[in-house]
C-alpha cells in the first residue's frame, strides 16, 4: 500500500471521526507539545533545514500511528538562524508561551550552549542536535544530545591516521565554539594515538582566504593537515590548499559531511577523508549492520516526502524525536519522568548510532557511530580499513 | 623566505580586493565628498549577479559580466535619484547615515533574492597556479590586481583629461560655483554614483571566484575598503590602491607571522595608527589641489 494511499485512509478516518463523533474529539487526550529550535535559514541552514523537516515528518508519523498513549504530538518550531541570541529568544518562547514538554535542537554548538542554562532552570528535557562535547560534558541533568561528540570523531579520525602511520599533523580550526572544541579534542587525544601536532592555526568563520595559515602549516612539514569547521570555511581551506599546490593529505571533520561541502569545494574536495555518520554511505554498509535498515527506512520516508537527499543532520533530529517518543511513553506528560526515562534508554538503535544513556553519559554513543569516508568523483566512499 | 614570499602573494591578492573597493569609495568621495557605506553592497550585488547569470544560467562570462554590471549600475542610479538627491539638507553626516541605511536595505533585498546560503564559483580560467620561487600565485588574483590597476588608471585618466571628470571635481570643490559656470551639478552627482556602483560591481565580480558569495559579504568588504581608502588618503585613487595592497599584505603577514586570530584586528589597529600619525592618510592630496 503506498504512502499516499495510507494518507488517504488516515484523512478519511479523521473526516469520519469529525463528522460522526465530535464528542470523542473533546474527550481525546491532550496534546503533547514538543519544541524545536533549528537554524533552518542562515549559514547553518544545511543543518537546520533537514532537521526541521525531519522533526515535522516524525511528528506526522507518530500521530498517524495514534500518537503516544493516545496523546497527539504537536511540534512548535522556531528558526534560530544560527544566531545564539535568536535561539535564546526562541527557548524563552517555548518555555513561557508554548509550554512544551521537551525541546529538540538547536542545530549548532554555539546556539545550544546559549540556551543550556534556560532549559536547566526551567527543567525541560533538551535533546540537542549539535556536536560540541561541551554540551553534555560535564553532564547537565536536563541536557542530552544525539549528534556524535567531536571527541568520538577525533578518535575515529586518529584511529584511521594511526593505521596509515601518520605521525605529524598540522591542524587548522575555525574560530568559533565548534572549532575550538574540536581543537581541544584534537590536542588532548593526540598523545593516545602517537600523533604529534606540529602546528595549530585558526581561521574566521567568514574568512575568504586562508593561504597565510596554510603556508605556515606547510612550513612545519606535517604528514597531514586536519581542518575542523563547518561550511563554508573548510571549503575555502580545501580550495586554497589546492591552489597553493600543497600536496599533503587533507582531513576534514564531520562538520562538512553533507553534499553542500562538495558543491562548495568542487574539485578541491577530491580525496579528502573525514569521519562521518553512516548515513552518507548507507548502501555501502555490510548487510549485518544494525543501523542499515533504520537508515534505509529514514531515507525512503524523507525522500518520498521532501525529495532531495538525506543527511546525517536530519538523522540527529530523527533520533531525537524517536528518543523523545520513547521517553514520553507512560510519562503522562510529566517532564521529570521524561527526563528520567531518557537517561535510562539503553541500546536504542537510531540513524546516528546505538544510544545507551546513563547518568554519566548524555550522548550515549561510541566511536563506532562513525565510519571513515573519502570523497571520490564528487561522492562519498566508505573506507573499510 | 619561501613562506614570506607566499604571505606577500596572498596579501597582494586579498589586498587587491580591498583596493578595488577602496578605489570606488575614494572616487565617489573625490567627486561628491560623500562616503558611501553601501559600496560593499554594490560589490555583493555584482558577485551575486554573476552567481546567477554565469553560475546558474550559464551565460557566457563577458555577457554575464556586462549584464551584472549594468544591473548594479541601475541600482546605483535608483539609489542616487531616490535616496541621496531628495535630501533637503545634504550635510555629510546625514548622507553617511543614508548610505548606512541603504546598505542594510540592500542586504535585506539580497537575502530575499539569493537566500542565505553561500555559493562558490569556479575561477574565470582553468589555468594552473603559477609558481615563483616556491610560492604560488592563483591566476584569479592576477585578474583582481589587473582589474584594480585598470580601474585606478581609467579613473585617473578620466579625472585628469576629460571635461566630465574635471566638471565632477569642480562640483566637489564648490557645487554652487560649478553650477554658476554651467555645470549640471545634479547630473554630475548621478554620474559619480553610477561610476562608483560600476566599480563596486566590478570588484564583486572579480572576487566572486575566490570567495564564498553570500548576501552579507559586502559588510566586511566595505569596512576593509574604507580602511584602505583612509590609509591611502580619501580622494586619492592611487592612494586607495596602495592602501588596499598595504592593508592586505599586513593582514597576511600578521596572520602568518603573528597569529591568525588577530587578522581582522590588524586592519583596524593600522587605521587608528595612521589616523593618529598622519591624519590625511599616506597619500593625502594636498589641500591646495582641492581649493
Amino acid at each position: 500500500m503506498s504512502i499516499n494511499c495510507m494518507k488517504r485512509i488516515v484523512q478519511l478516518v479523521i473526516v469520519l471521526t469529525l463528522a460522526v463523533g465530535p464528542l470523542s474529539i473533546l474527550h481525546a487526550a491532550s496534546v503533547y507539545k514538543i519544541g524545536g529550535i533549528f537554524s533552518s535559514t542562515g549559514r547553518a541552514s544545511f543543518l537546520g533545514d533537514p532537521e526541521k523537516k525531519t522533526m515535522e515528518m516524525m511528528v506526522d508519523k507518530i500521530n498517524a500511528a495514534g500518537g503516544i498513549d493516545g496523546h497527539m504530538l504537536e511540534a512548535v518550531i522556531y528558526d534560530s538562524e544560527g544566531d545564539p541570541a535568536k535561539a535564546v529568544s526562541a527557548v524563552n518562547k517555548l518555555i513561557h508561551r508554548d509550554g512544551v514538554i521537551a525541546i529538540v535542537g538547536p542545530s549548532t554548538t554555539p546556539t545550544t550552549l546559549a540556551i543550556v542554562n534556560f532549559v536547566e532552570r526551567a527543567k525541560i528535557p533538551l535533546i540537542s542536535c549539535a556536536a560540541g562535547i561541551k554540551i553534555t560534558s560535564p553532564v547537565k541533568p536536563w541536557v542530552f544530545k544525539t549528534a556524535q561528540s567531536d571527541r568520538l570523531a577525533v578518535s575515529a579520525l586518529y584511529e584511521h591516521m594511526q593505521a596509515k602511520s601518520i605521525k605529524k599533523v598540522g591542524i587548522i580550526t575555525v574560530s568559533n565554539s565548534f572549532g575550538e572544541s574540536g581543537q581541544e579534542q584534537l590536542v588532548s587525544l593526540a598523545g593516545d594515538y602517537g600523533i604529534t601536532i606540529v602546528a595549530k592555526e585558526s581561521f574566521g568563520a567568514k574568512d575568504t582566504d586562508t593561504t597565510p595559515q596554510l603556508t605556515k602549516l606547510k612550513g612545519a612539514s606535517p604528514d597531514a593537515i586536519i581542518c575542523w569547521g563547518t561550511n563554508p570555511g573548510p571549503a575555502v581551506v580545501a580550495k586554497n590548499l589546492k591552489q597553493l599546490k600543497i600536496n599533503i593529505p587533507l582531513f576534514q571533520s564531520h562538520g562538512v559531511a553533507s553534499a553542500k561541502f562538495i558543491s562548495l569545494a568542487g574539485e578541491a574536495a577530491e580525496n579528502i577523508v573525514l569521519p562521518s555518520g553512516k548515513i552518507l554511505v548507507m548502501d555501502q554498509l555490510p548487510a549485518d549492520d544494525p543501523q542499515k535498515q533504520i537508515l534505509k527506512d529514514y531515507e525512503t520516508m524523507y525522500v518520498s516526502k521532501y525529495g532531495g537527499a538525506v543527511s546525517g543532520f536530519g538523522g540527529y533530529a530523527h533520533d531525537a524525536m524517536t528518543l523523545v517518543a520513547e521517553a514520553l511513553k507512560a510519562s503522562d506528560g510529566d517532564r521529570q519522568k521524561v527526563r528520567n526515562a531518557l537517561e535510562n534508554i539503553k541500546d536504542h538503535v537510531g540513524v546516528t548510532g546505538r544510544f545507551s544513556f546513563s547518568p554519566e553519559d548524555h550522548n550515549g554513543l561510541t566511536s563506532s557511530a562513525f565510519v571513515m569516508v573519502e570523497i571520490k568523483n564528487q561522492t562519498w566512499n566508505l573506507l573499510t580499513d | 623566505m619561501e613562506d614570506l614570499l607566499q604571505y606577500l602573494f596572498s596579501g597582494i591578492t586579498i589586498g587587491a580586493v580591498y583596493a578595488v573597493v577602496a578605489i570606488g569609495l575614494s572616487m565617489l568621495y573625490r567627486s561628491t565628498e560623500l562616503i558611501n557605506f553601501a559600496h560593499g553592497e554594490f560589490a555583493m550585488f555584482g558577485a551575486l549577479g554573476l552567481v546567477t547569470l554565469w553560475g546558474q544560467l550559464h551565460l557566457p562570462l563577458p555577457l554575464a559580466f556586462v549584464l551584472s554590471v549594468t544591473g548594479v549600475a541601475c541600482v546605483g542610479m535608483v539609489f542616487e535619484r531616490f535616496a541621496l538627491r531628495p535630501v533637503k539638507d545634504p550635510n555629510p553626516i546625514t548622507l553617511v547615515i543614508i548610505t548606512v541605511g541603504a546598505s542594510i536595505v540592500f542586504r535585506g533585498i539580497a537575502m530575499n533574492v539569493w537566500g542565505k546560503d553561500p555559493v562558490s564559483l569556479p575561477p574565470f580560467s582553468d589555468l594552473e597556479s603559477i609558481e615563483i620561487a616556491g610560492a604560488v600565485i592563483v591566476p584569479q588574483s592576477l585578474y583582481i590586481v589587473g582589474a584594480a590597476l585598470v580601474l585606478a588608471g581609467t579613473l585617473h585618466l578620466f579625472f585628469r583629461y576629460t571635461i566630465q571628470g574635471k566638471a565632477m571635481t569642480a562640483c566637489a570643490v564648490n557645487k554652487k560655483a560649478a553650477w554658476l559656470t554651467g555645470i549640471p551639478s545634479e547630473r554630475m552627482g548621478l554620474f559619480a554614483v553610477l561610476i562608483s556602483a560600476v566599480s563596486g560591481a566590478v570588484a564583486g565580480i572579480f572576487i566572486a571566484p575566490v570567495t564564498m558569495n553570500t548576501y552579507d559579504m559586502g559588510t566586511m568588504l566595505g569596512l576593509k575598503g574604507f580602511c584602505a581608502a583612509m590609509i591611502g588618503g580619501l580622494g586619492s585613487l592611487w592612494g586607495a590602491f596602495a592602501g588596499g595592497i598595504l592593508l592586505g599584505v599586513l593582514e597576511s603577514l600578521g596572520a602568518g607571522l603573528i597569529s591568525s586570530g588577530s587578522k581582522d584586528a590588524i586592519a583596524f589597529v593600522l587605521l587608528l595608527l595612521i589616523l593618529y600619525l598622519c591624519p590625511g592618510g599616506l597619500f593625502a592630496q594636498k589641500q591646495a589641489e582641492r581649493f
